[in-house]
């Protein structure tokens, strides 16, 4: 497909993070990162275990703003607007660049409730609005025929996929615009995987997906461009495929291969 | 072989130590329970004390204490919860208000209970008191006395750093990926605090409340200056009016009365009551944590 054609969604420029443990110097996570991510593509990150996937992930929805002693230079362009600059609506940005983490955490709720949390928090009261969003986000989240006659029930008795689709479904419910997952697979059995790839394939019709994973594999089934980081280093970014069959730098390619990390 | 009979010697030791501890607990029980359940009956926990209290029983101790105790849970908790929410949630990790706040609370928890007395009857009962007097009652002793009111007050100030040190605890134990799965949604911090963090925590706010009331239930030295009485045999209406409670009644019973060879079955009684009380708190603390931790060992899993 030609991705080229895809528009410009989120636009990276000379992205540096910083993290300070307690009261050691402080430590480089990212350095000097740019990348351009495509409205409705699906973006896979990859690198070694340390080498900033997530924390670059958390920059994109200013999750880093939890973290005590992170701190972050650049430019993170959303639709052109710097999400950086002071004063930015955070909580407005989190409504449209969503987020599902490498360990589910459904809340000690229904399973209704679970989905309907951010609907809510964002001040939708109306009833059968809020039963609509439900029910069409666990639709999407593939888990409407697995929960639809137990939706009072506790989140906490599904299973570890069941309950990661319910944070992907929780995710949907508030309709972002981008979705950032962290290792979404990482704590399922493959059967689970293999339908949470599914799912990102649907997902991508009205969603721009960047999804940060370990397995090459889920990478090139997946995705449409992949980047590669290297200790805090983006090396490379570029179409999956070209990606995995000839990369155009050494360390890429060690790292593909199985050569290290 | 000379190391081996130490070890010896100290492992009798120790079980002789722990022995000891355990045969005086079981003592001070049995003696309690046996001198005390014949004193036991329906006129003991319902009638004021008569006779020269060598009759009647402790029904408006057993009210006292109880509305005593419901009135310092009332003030303690909502003030403990919210600062420990402050410390916990809002407050910067490098606050140096924070800081002195957890001062404030750890030495709070140092000072001897009869220094709460002399506080309470010092700044509640004289100054706030007759403040209040003077304000809204044109000077008529009104507030500016011993009372239930300010006797609570006193006890909440007491059991405040166990409900703040608890609820801080139980806040601290709840994972950091759960707000942040709030946050990432879009919830608000104050959202995320109260409808995410503070559910979650929530057995572990109420255990902080039961130890905070079976701490404050057995409490004595802070209620003698500031509302206690020594015998009353009508029920607290008001929340200026004085009130008997088990604890005092014990002392009382035990040094202020006539003849105290004929007071000591009342005396058990009250002490068995009073017992039973705190046994029953703590019970209902110990169920109320092994829920709250299994909860949220589901959550973990
Ligand atoms: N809260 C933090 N405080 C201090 N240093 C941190 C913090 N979070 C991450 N780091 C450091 O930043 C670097 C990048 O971490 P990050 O979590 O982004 O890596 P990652 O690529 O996601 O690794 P993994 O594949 O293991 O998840 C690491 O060296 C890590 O030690
Ligand atoms: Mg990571």
């Amino acid at each position: 497909m030609p991705t080229a054609a895809l528009p410009t969604k989120i636009e990276v420029q000379n992205l540096n993070v910083f993290y300070r443990a307690e009261k050691k110097a402080e430590t480089q996570a990212l350095k000097d990162v740019a990348l351009e991510i495509r409205d409705r593509e699906v973006l896979a990150l990859i690198g070694p275990s340390g080498c900033g996937k997530s924390t670059f992930l958390r920059v994109l929805n200013r999750m880093n703003d939890t973290v005590p002693g992170a701190r972050v230079e650049g430019r993170v362009l959303l639709e052109g607007e710097d999400v950086l600059a002071k004063g930015y609506d955070v909580v407005g940005l989190r409504r449209r660049v969503g987020m599902v983490f490498q360990r589910p955490q459904p809340f000690p709720k229904s399973i209704f409730d679970n989905v309907a949390f951010g609907v809510r928090a964002h001040g939708l009261t109306d009833k059968n609005e809020i039963v609509r969003r439900v029910e069409s986000a666990l639709g999407r989240a593939a888990l409407w025929d697995e929960v639809k006659d137990r939706l009072e029930a506790s989140a906490l008795s599904l299973s570890g996929g069941q309950a990661q689709r319910l944070c992907i479904a929780r995710a949907l419910a508030v309709e972002p615009e981008v979705l950032l997952m962290d290792e979404p697979t990482s704590a399922l059995d493959p059967i689970a995987t293999a339908r949470l790839e599914e799912l990102i394939h649907e997902l991508r019709a009205d969603l721009t997906i960047v999804i940060v994973t370990h397995s090459m594999q889920q990478a090139a089934r997946v995705s449409q461009r992949t980047g590669f980081f290297y200790m805090g280093n983006l090396i490379e970014v570029g179409p999956t495929k070209q990606m995995f069959t000839r990369p155009r730098e050494n360390k890429t390619e060690d790292y593909i291969s199985g050569r290290f990390g | 072989m000379n190391r081996k009979i130490r070890d010896t010697a100290l492992v009798v030791a120790t079980a002789l130590a722990a022995l000891v501890v355990v045969a005086m607990l079981a003592v001070i029980l049995l003696d309690v329970v046996r001198s005390g359940a014949s004193a036991i009956s329906w006129t003991f926990l319902t009638q004021p004390p008569s006779g020269g209290m060598q009759s009647g029983g402790v029904g408006p101790a057993i009210f006292g204490t109880a509305a005593l105790t419901i009135l310092m849970t009332v003030a303690v908790v909502p003030v403990g919860v919210v600062t420990a929410i402050w410390l916990t949630e809002y407050a910067a990790p490098d606050s140096r208000l924070a800081r002195y706040v957890r001062l404030a609370v750890s030495n709070l928890a140092g000072v001897p209970s009869i220094v709460f007395g002399l506080f309470g009857l010092g700044f509640f009962v004289q100054t706030l008191g007759r403040g209040v007097d003077k304000v809204a009652f044109g000077g008529v002793v009104t507030y500016g006395k011993p009372g239930l009111i300010w006797a609570a007050l006193t006890l909440a100030i007491l059991t405040m750093p166990v409900v703040i040190v608890a609820t801080e605890e139980a806040l601290r134990a709840v994972p950091r990926d759960l707000r942040d799965a709030s946050l990432a949604l879009g919830a608000t911090k104050f959202q995320t605090t109260f409808y995410v963090v503070v559910p979650q925590a929530m057995g572990g706010i109420l255990t902080s409340a039961i130890l905070a009331v079976s701490r404050g239930a057995g409490e004595v030295a802070p209620i003698l200056f500031t509302g206690a009485a020594y015998f009353l045999a009508e029920l607290p209406t008001h929340l200026n009016d004085q009130f008997m409670n088990l604890g005092y009644h014990v002392y009382v019973l035990a040094t202020q009365s006539p003849d105290v060879d004929k007071t000591r079955p009342q005396l058990y009684g009250t002490v068995l009551v009073l017992l039973l009380l705190t046994f029953l708190l703590n019970l209902l603390a110990v169920v109320i944590r092994v829920r709250a931790r299994r909860a949220s060992s589901i959550a973990r899993a």
